[in-house]
């Protein structure tokens, strides 16, 4: 399968203290598609994730080698400006973790940080997003409240809306729906299928078969090392590795 | 726009960090202030005179600071002697026995008493402990006294300590690991022989780091101490004999200091050492913390 | 057998003797407070500056120490929340990690906590030789600055230590800097957590009589300016006191109640503030 891409990644390892987490990925990330990263848990998936926003930058102990492109710019280049890598992508954590503020502010807040200040452009903005995010009709009428006080389900659905306000080119998710009840979860995976057409979508997932339901393509890893990449249907269909195909058919969890 | 942004943080960071980095050389700063201003006085006398020589009379040139040296000893050691006992049996009873919700209404309680300045200690060690020692408790040793004493100021101290040892000293015991609780219980121990023999095993460096922090504490009071303690610059016999604590004295003589040669230089040698004793006693107990909170995680 | 329960009911009846003793104190302190301070409470004690002849006894209040002693514990207050909340800030956002910067701060801070209100006057007043100051409301803001910063560090990085790292990467994923994430997002995050601190370190700061004791002074006027004098409470208290006038040691109970009430006041605010600014906070 050939395609253009959008993330690259070469050789990259990532260690946390004396142990190594990710082991020499090569791998590229197709543009405006779904990709999912599956695997056992521990294996990895999430270690990826977060190296393609830099968010593993403030960790402990953290060592990083090997490179990261996003558009054809190296990310981790000394003299990248870090958060206009981060705002190219909006990140779905597995819990929703809205800002301490309220509903609009939510949103709001990162165009506000990147210079917009007129009311009018952050009404519109906060209104099409949270359209797009499918809650509006739940929050319209009060958009000043904490956003502590929605619902799981509706947070993580906010989340999103807060991660599309800063016109994100791709959006990465950690698992987005581990915490939420099915019927929220349903809603979450029907955004990104709208959402694929304009956006590049990396998902972390340990749900095999939502990887099925969404995944156009997909990264089989365990114990750090990538295992096996390609189409959805390749992988799920005629599988070349062994591991993955044990994994796959659901020998090993 | 986006470089403002950019100058803000560098701004920020910077900054930020000189500001961390100042705060925790604040301690230097001190010790060399205090030194340089108590040199004239370490240029006449020498060292080892000022400590022994318990000859106190800044008009003549003479600074002993024997007698509050071994006074400030005394109190301090008559409030841990009188502290530990109670607050080591409060933090076992608030961890290991007491139901949560007890508890739960005993810290704002500390808190509380951890809050009242040392001014209003200093009134009721007037009110209630003074006369209690004048009238009730020297009569019975057959001993006159005027109520102002190291007992007294130990008293009042012990008071002010309560809240320091028993909050670290809880601090200490509940990080101790249920299981061991548990497996001790399961031998068929009885609470009491759990804490005996498992708990306090394992939290005795915690716990001794909470006594000394207590002693560091009432080591440096002033005020409270300063109202009940005589302050008569003598080596003191008893208990109940007034004694005069650094501390006070520094607290007392701030009107004289600037017009008697040599005496503020004196009393700034003063705090140096009050400052050294206790920075090496909170150093050592902190030191012994901050292991028992690694072995922890 | 039977021993051994023995042992365990006298010794869980000690325990229980201490805390009730602990408690006991405690009531009895602010019972005798109490007692003796309302008697000697006249409306004019908070009301009036002290008018001639206040230390024989006659009239007069001590509206000079608590307009005194809430501004200057107010001001360092405030200046020492500038100097807390960006080493607050800065230890818990940009560094984050476990390095020898934060080990070295915090523990430093723990010692400086230890430290005596006297050597922080002592401190001061050599600061205030230096910089030829004479004592007043400058010099009294400096040392109880230095007097209450730990306190308050200490108990702001308490709380901010507990920030959720998720809810960072979730201003970071939005291209925040550190420093737009750690004000508007840790900040108000923590802002309970943060009020409650100021108002512990303010409360020290208005109780604290032994670092303002030479660097502040005392005086019989209401503060206005900042290279005057100025009169505390806890002062005002313990110069009451040392009259030989049992009508002025009465003054001196009234002031103690006035003070202790104070401390009470700061307590039950900093309880509902801490309410009032969980609205925003996530759990």
């Amino acid at each position: 399968m050939s395609f253009k891409p959008h993330i690259r990644v070469e050789n990259l390892n990532v260690y946390y203290g004396k142990e190594q987490a990710l082991k020499n990925i090569t791998v590229n990330i197709p543009d405006r598609k779904i990709t999912a990263i599956i695997g056992p848990s521990g294996c990895g998936k999430s270690t990826l994730l977060k190296s393609f926003n830099r968010l593993l930058d403030p960790v402990d102990h953290v060592r990083i080698s090997g490179r990261v492109f996003v558009d054809q710019e190296d990310i981790y280049d000394s003299k990248v400006d870090v958060t206009r890598i981060r705002k190219k992508m909006g990140l779905l954590s597995q819990r929703p973790y809205p800002l301490p503020m309220s509903i609009y502010d939510n949103v709001a807040y990162g165009p506000r940080l990147h210079g917009i200040r007129n009311k009018k452009t952050l009404n519109e903005i906060v209104e099409r997003n949270l359209k797009i995010s499918s809650i509006w009709n739940e929050v319209k009428d009060r958009l000043n409240t904490p956003a502590s006080r929605l619902s799981i389900g509706q947070q993580q659905r906010l989340c999103l809306a807060r991660g599309l306000a800063v016109e994100p080119e791709i959006i990465l998710g950690d698992e987005p729906t581990s915490a939420l009840d099915p019927k929220s979860s349903q809603r979450i995976e029907q955004r990104f299928i709208e959402l694929k057409s304009e956006y590049t979508i990396v998902l972390v997932t340990h749900i095999l078969r939502q990887a099925k339901r969404l995944a156009d393509y997909v990264l089989f890893m365990y114990l750090g090392e990538l295992v096996e990449h390609g189409s959805a249907e390749e992988i799920f269909s005629n599988p070349k590795q062994e591991m993955t195909k044990e994994y796959i058919g659901g020998t090993f969890s | 726009m986006r470089s403002f942004r950019k100058i803000k943080e560098a701004v920020a960071t910077r900054l930020m960090a000189f500001l961390t980095v100042s705060s925790s050389l604040i301690v230097f700063f001190m010790i060399t202030g205090l030194y340089v201003r108590s040199r004239p006085i370490l240029s006449v006398h020498s060292l080892s005179e000022l400590l022994f020589s318990s000859s106190w009379h800044p008009l003549r040139g003479e600074f002993g600071f024997l007698p509050f040296i071994v006074g400030t000893l005394w109190i301090t050691g008559t409030a841990v002697v009188i502290a530990v006992p109670l607050c080591l049996f409060t933090a076992i009873y608030l961890s290991e026995y007491a139901p949560s919700r007890i508890r739960a209404l005993f810290a704002p309680l500390i808190d509380l008493l951890a809050g009242i300045p040392s001014v209003i200690y200093g009134i009721w060690g007037l009110l209630a402990v003074v006369p209690m020692i004048k009238n009730q408790l020297a009569p019975v040793f057959g001993v006159f006294s005027t109520g102002y004493s190291i007992l007294a100021a130990g008293i009042v101290l012990a008071i002010m300590i309560f809240p320091v040892i028993i909050h670290v000293s809880l601090e200490v015991l509940q990080s101790v690991p249920g299981e061991m609780r548990e497996a001790s219980l399961a031998l068929g121990a009885t609470s009491w022989q759990t804490v005996k023999t498992v708990v306090l095993r394992r939290a005795r460096p915690g716990i001794i780091a909470a006594v000394v922090l207590g002693f560091s504490r009432a080591f440096g009071e002033t005020m409270a101490v300063l109202m009940v303690a005589g302050n008569v610059a003598r080596i003191p016999g008893s208990v109940l004999d007034p004694a005069y604590p650094l501390p006070a004295l520094i607290a007392n003589n701030y009107g004289e200091m600037l017009s008697v040669p040599l005496y503020d230089s004196a009393l700034l040698l003063a705090s140096l050492w009050l400052l050294v004793v206790i920075l090496l006693f909170n150093v050592c107990s902190r030191l012994i913390l901050v292991r028992v909170e690694r072995s922890v995680l | 057998m039977d021993l051994r329960k023995t042992e365990e009911k006298i010794f869980k009846g000690i325990m229980i003797c201490s805390t009730c003793c602990i408690l006991a104190i405690l009531l009895i302190i602010l019972i005798t407070i109490l007692v003796k301070g309302l008697p000697a409470m006249r409306w004019s004690m908070i009301t009036q500056v002290p008018k001639g002849g206040f230390y024989l006894g006659r009239e007069g209040g001590i509206l000079n120490a608590i307009l005194g002693s809430l501004v200057l514990a107010g001001g360092a207050t405030l200046m020492t929340c500038m100097i807390s909340l960006p080493i607050v800030l800065y230890l818990n956002v940009y560094v984050r990690k476990r390095t020898w910067i934060t080990q070295i701060t915090r523990f430093s801070l723990d010692v400086l906590w230890g430290i005596p209100s006297i050597v922080y006057g002592a401190f001061g007043f050599t600061l205030m030789l230096y910089l030829g100051l004479r004592a007043s409301l400058l010099g009294g803001l400096i040392a109880m600055c230095f007097l209450i910063l730990p306190i308050m560090s200490r108990a702001m990085d308490e709380v901010v230590k507990m920030m959720p790292a998720e809810l960072l990467e979730a201003s970071y994923a939005l291209g925040a800097t550190q420093f737009e994430t750690a004000l508007k997002v840790v900040a108000r995050q923590a802002l309970p957590g943060i009020l409650t601190a100021v108002l512990i370190a303010f409360g020290r700061g208005i109780g604290d009589a032994a670092s303002v004791i030479f660097t502040a002074g005392f005086t019989d006027h209401i503060p206005t300016s900042l290279f005057r004098p100025v009169a505390t409470l806890p002062l005002a208290i313990f110069f009451q006191l040392g009259t030989p006038f049992p009508e002025v040691q009465e003054r001196a109970y009234a002031s103690a109640l006035i003070l202790t009430a104070i401390i009470f006041i700061v307590c039950i605010v900093s309880r509902l503030l801490t309410r009032r600014f969980t609205r925003n906070v996530i759990r």
